[in-house]
């Protein structure tokens, strides 16, 4: 496959996560995961404590960035979808370039 | 899915802390062997859909929702090493920025949705190819039902955390059972999302796929 086609699926894979995360996330449900519907149901829910950066303004998806839910989601997934991006493609980059006597290397 | 601080004690949190840094250094050693360049803004865009696929919860049962763990799916598109290395990735930016899933319950969340997630049900993903059909339904079937099972035995590797150092006295078979129980039931999302993503990256570009042998797409990126 070319080059052009390559950029082309990426843009729209790009664009199609950050649909999910600021768009669709809006209708998310609310009710608790299955884990900590466990966690309720079994009644060792009392034992989760505050977590480290729960007073950052993006702990819970942004609950503290503003007074809309609406725009919170849409911050903390625009950014939390671009984060994973940039995590993500780094550390295969750095693990490939301290790593380039594969098989596989140059191929681009 | 996501363990909060303090459901499992401390020294247990560490001791998978630890053993989820080996695997992670060992899983990224691994992809870097088999990933090239062209890949790696493949491997950079699941993890960026993963993440906003898992802000997308759907209701499962009255009071309960489920999100996609997206492991099997990873597995399924960039190998199952560079899988759980998305998953850890995702899983650090949740913690450290989003509050979802505890800074001590890092290592007991990669060892669940990274390695038993995305390699597990990866190696689940093998057998059912061995079996099925050998035909795009088949690989798109196996990757589903895979996904799905993934799932719960996820949940269950919470259960085998909680025997080890669970922090509350509420015994572990009821614990099990009902981990095990709702997580089935989750597991049908998980099933249906990856089935359709897969299903739809298979039809239009299956040389993109990982985990496609060669009766569904011509390798030509990981043989290059």
């Amino acid at each position: 496959m070319n080059e052009q086609s390559n950029r082309r699926l990426f843009v729209v894979g790009v664009m199609v996560a950050i649909g999910l995360a600021v768009g669709v996330s809006q209708f998310a449900s609310s009710e608790a995961d299955g884990l900590e519907y466990v966690a309720q149901q079994e009644g060792f829910a009392e034992t989760a404590q505050d977590h480290a950066v729960s007073g950052s303004p993006f702990a819970g998806y942004g609950e503290g960035v503003s007074d809309s839910g609406w725009v919170n989601t849409a911050v903390a997934g625009l950014l939390g979808t671009l984060l994973t991006l940039g995590l993500g493609s780094g550390v295969f980059w750095i693990a490939r370039r301290t790593r380039g006597d594969g098989p596989l290397h140059g191929s681009g | 899915m996501h363990i909060p601080d303090g459901f499992i004690n401390g020294p247990t949190s560490a001791g998978f802390g630890l053993a989820a840094a080996g695997g992670l250094a060992a899983a990224v050693r691994q992809t870097s062997r088999y990933l090239n360049e062209r890949q790696i803004p493949l491997a950079g865009l699941v993890a960026a859909f993963v993440f906003a696929a898992q802000m997308v919860n759907f209701p499962v049962i009255s009071g309960m929702s489920g999100h996609l763990l997206g492991g099997v799916l990873a597995a399924v598109l960039v190998g199952p090493w560079a899988g759980f290395v998305i998953l850890s990735v995702v899983l650090v930016v949740q913690g450290v920025f989003f509050a979802d899933g505890g800074l001590s319950a890092l290592g007991l969340n990669v060892i669940n949705m990274g390695l038993i997630g995305a390699v597990g049900g990866y190696a689940i993903y093998r057998v059912l190819l061995r079996i099925f059909p050998k035909n795009h339904r088949g690989l798109v079937a196996a990757a589903g039902i895979a996904s799905g099972l993934a799932v719960p035995l996820s949940a269950l590797g919470f259960a085998g955390q909680y025997a080890i150092g669970g922090a509350s006295a509420v015994s572990l078979g009821a614990v099990f059972i009902a981990l095990l129980g709702t997580h089935l039931v989750i597991g049908v999302g998980e099933g249906i999302i990856t089935a359709l993503v897969i299903g739809a990256v298979v039809q239009s570009r299956p040389d993109l796929v990982y985990g496609a042998p060669e009766y569904v797409g011509f390798r030509t990126e990981v043989l290059a």
